[in-house]
């Protein structure tokens, strides 16, 4: 009698759990954007601005009379930055929301995750993490806004070619970010003509690089070091650069570009170079670059509605949505295989992160030159050129 | 917890069996099989784990190491080595009880809190492994895994299939072979449970010294149940990587281990049944706190709270003495 007793409570607290869970309502006459983001846990720092934004930007929209003559709802879950999370979510997205598009995704491991249920359903995706292989090979379903480690590596040896640095030091993390940069690095380094003479790694948790770095100075030929990593790594490679008091050119990736790393890495950081989105020199671009606008509209509303900095991965948000409110206008309807079309038409949209320029085999349209390469001086960002 | 009881199997399994059966017709759509099958997936793990912790009492705190041990195992060699889900998946089982031998082998032939310490260090250098090795492991963005396939058979989620005449989507069939897996693993634990390895296991938890004297050799027992879970583990590990066809390091993370425990004690340790409504509420309570974004984890934490100080031998347990009671 005992396991019967116990069965009819389990199961009388699962049917009730499940009941719970009916479907809510669907309002007909909204347009649905669906979005799942690392808000809070270890990846924060990415979907706690990629939410702010798309929050800021609906509320704008609905206040000018919405879309196509409706209201936009956004129906937003937290993944807390765990992939397996992240695809439930996704899932519930598509299956019980039934939203009409996705801008999400804060992690490449959280965008993967759910990208093989949403090319099953057929629903446009916009990502809004970095990795090259959210969108090679293309997708039919999936685009993104943030340019690839490849994009970045590719400026910084643009910009050292033209100074004339041929031979390099690189020294990176062993985290995804780090390791990925290593990698594309490495393998674009030789068609640009750079020889890459020292290749050391670092621990994430590492607190001092200074033998890694006493090696690349000590390796014959070397004429500049890069940097690639994310996170506190950078910051103490800044500071042991220059505890070791080593002239060559030192440059970073596009992973540290935030003022935080500036706070982190102090003075150490000043005659640095690194590829940037030009978000961070908004105020000192310019009046002239097509840029200039749309980086001054953003960074006023969102530093004037939250009271707080703007961040460059507020930025991919940014630019998902109106990527998305695009292409649901040019469709005309939230017709899923149309707004998918329109996406890949769009050619030329100018953007806080870049110029998108989508095609049928360009998920992400973004080149090499939407960073621009940026230098320190006295503890701010300055433009080079 | 002195009186060794007796099970009558049947009655438990013939509603567990109910259950199952009946859970489809609450679902109204693919996102409510998905989570039933994530909830029959881990609830083969806590009904494992559940016989470490709630029989043997010896708290395992790196089991989502040998969860990820199954699903990065039948991952890479179905990818690489050419091999098929099903054999894959008991090499990679066969190879996490291994493992799980090795380092329990010396660790239990200790009292006391030892094999914690060791699970626990296991699982952080599972993890550290699984997101460094990104040559093998992908790294912390992840590794696609293929479709299980049964004799040349695919079972893809996204599939839809005829059976006898009626059409069934590849996830409806993927809870049928979900729910299938929990209850032989249900069966299998009960099983256990009812044998001179179980009667052991409940005798040491109880008092390892007296069980010594009684002539339980309580280090082979103890190590017998701890690959016996971490198998557990490893299956529904491999199980889960075919289904969600990719996987990322967070899986070995120790939050998830807590998870599992915390799967354990909610429920109810030493009920089967209990770990079982354990798995589901922790995987459901998410998605009704969905509202709450910023109070999740302050939520979450006060249930766990209200649980342990109101019911301390956890849901089912104590509901069912309750109802004991008033029967009595």
């Amino acid at each position: 009698m005992k396991t019967t007793l116990k069965q009819l409570a389990a199961g009388a607290v699962a049917a009730l759990s499940l009941g719970l869970m009916a479907a809510p309502a669907l309002a007909a006459d909204t347009i649905r954007i669906g979005s799942f983001l690392s808000v809070t846990g270890p990846a924060s720092f990415l979907g706690d601005p990629e939410l702010k934004t798309l929050e800021l930007y609906i509320d704008k929209l609905n206040e000018d009379g919405g879309l196509l003559g409706k209201q936009v709802e956004l129906v937003h879950y937290d993944d807390v930055g765990d992939a397996a999370k992240a695809r439930t979510f996704a899932n519930r997205l598509l299956r019980q929301d039934r939203v009409d598009i996705i801008v999400g995704g804060s992690t490449t491991g959280a965008t993967m995750a759910a990208v093989p249920l949403i090319e099953q359903a057929g629903v446009p995706f916009i990502s809004l993490a970095g990795a090259e292989t959210i969108t090679t090979p293309v997708k039919k379903w999936v685009f993104k806004t943030p340019q690839s480690d490849r994009q970045a590596a590719r400026r910084v040896l643009i910009d050292m070619k033209e100074r004339g640095i041929t031979k390099i030091g690189l020294i990176s993390g062993t985290g995804g970010f780090g390791a990925s940069g290593r990698n594309v690095t490495k393998e674009i380094a030789g068609d640009m003509g750079v020889e890459i003479v020292a290749d050391e790694t670092y621990n994430p948790k590492d607190t001092d690089v200074t033998s890694q770095l006493t090696r690349i100075r000590g390796t014959e030929g070397v004429q500049a070091i890069l940097n690639f990593d994310f996170g506190q790594g950078p910051a103490i490679v800044t500071r042991n650069y220059d505890q070791l008091g080593i002239d060559l050119p030192f440059y970073q990736s596009h992973g540290v570009a935030s003022d935080s790393f500036l706070e982190l890495a102090g003075d150490a950081a000043n005659g640095l170079r690194l590829p940037a989105s030009a978000l961070l020199v908004a105020d000192k671009l310019p009046k002239s670059d097509p840029q200039y606008q749309v980086l001054n509209r953003y960074k006023n509303d969102y530093e004037g509605h939250y009271n707080e900095s703007v961040s460059t991965f507020g930025a991919y948000a940014y630019d998902g949505l109106q990527l998305a409110i695009r292409a649901i206008k040019q469709a005309g309807s939230t017709d899923k295989a149309k707004v998918r079309d329109a996406l890949e038409s769009i050619d030329g949209y100018v953007g806080v992160t870049g110029t998108y320029r989508l095609s049928a085999d360009d998920h992400m349209g973004l080149d090499a030159e939407s960073f621009r390469i940026l230098e320190v001086k006295d503890g701010d960002w300055a433009l080079t050129q | 917890m002195a009186t060794v009881k007796t099970h009558r199997k049947a009655p438990g399994l013939i509603a567990l069996f109910v259950i199952l059966a009946v859970a489809p017709l609450l679902a109204a759509n693919a996102f409510h099989y998905d989570l039933m099958i994530k909830i029959c997936l881990t609830a083969i793990v806590a009904v494992g784990l559940n016989l470490l912790v709630g029989y043997a009492g010896q708290v395992s705190l790196g089991h989502a190491a040998f969860y990820a041990g199954g699903a990065y195992a039948s991952a890479l060699l179905t990818q690489n080595y050419e091999f098929a889900p099903l054999p894959a998946m008991l090499t990679a089982a066969v190879a996490v009880g291994s493992l799980a031998w090795l380092v329990g082998r010396p660790i239990l032939h200790l009292k006391g809190h030892y094999l914690s310490m060791a699970t626990l260090g296991l699982g952080v250098i599972a993890a550290i492994v699984i997101n460094n090795e990104d040559q093998i492991t992908g790294g912390p963005d992840g590794l696609p895994v293929a479709p299980l396939s049964l004799f040349g058979h695919e079972l893809s989620v996204f599939g839809s299939y005829e059976w006898f005449g009626m059409t069934i989507t590849g996830t409806q069939l993927w809870y049928l072979l979900a729910a299938g897996a929990l209850f032989l693993a249900v069966w299998l634990a009960l099983n256990l449970i009812d044998s001179p390895l179980g009667r052991a296991l409940r005798a040491l938890h109880g008092s390892e010294i007296a069980a010594q004297v009684a002539g339980v050799d309580t280090a082979k027992y103890k190590l017998r149940v701890f690959v016996i879970s971490a198998v557990y583990a490893s299956v529904a590990g491999s199980l889960y990587a075919h289904y969600s066809g990719f996987i990322t390091p967070d899986i070995a993370s120790f939050g998830h281990s807590i998870e599992l425990i915390t799967i354990v004690v909610l429920g109810g340790m030493a009920s089967t049944y209990g770990v079982i409504l354990g798995a589901a509420i922790l995987l459901l309570i998410p998605q009704f706190l969905t509202g709450f974004q910023e109070l999740e984890m302050v939520l979450f934490g006060a249930i766990l709270m209200a649980v342990m100080i109101f019911m301390p031998r956890g849901l089912v347990p104590t509901i069912a003495r309750r109802f004991q009671k008033e029967a009595a």
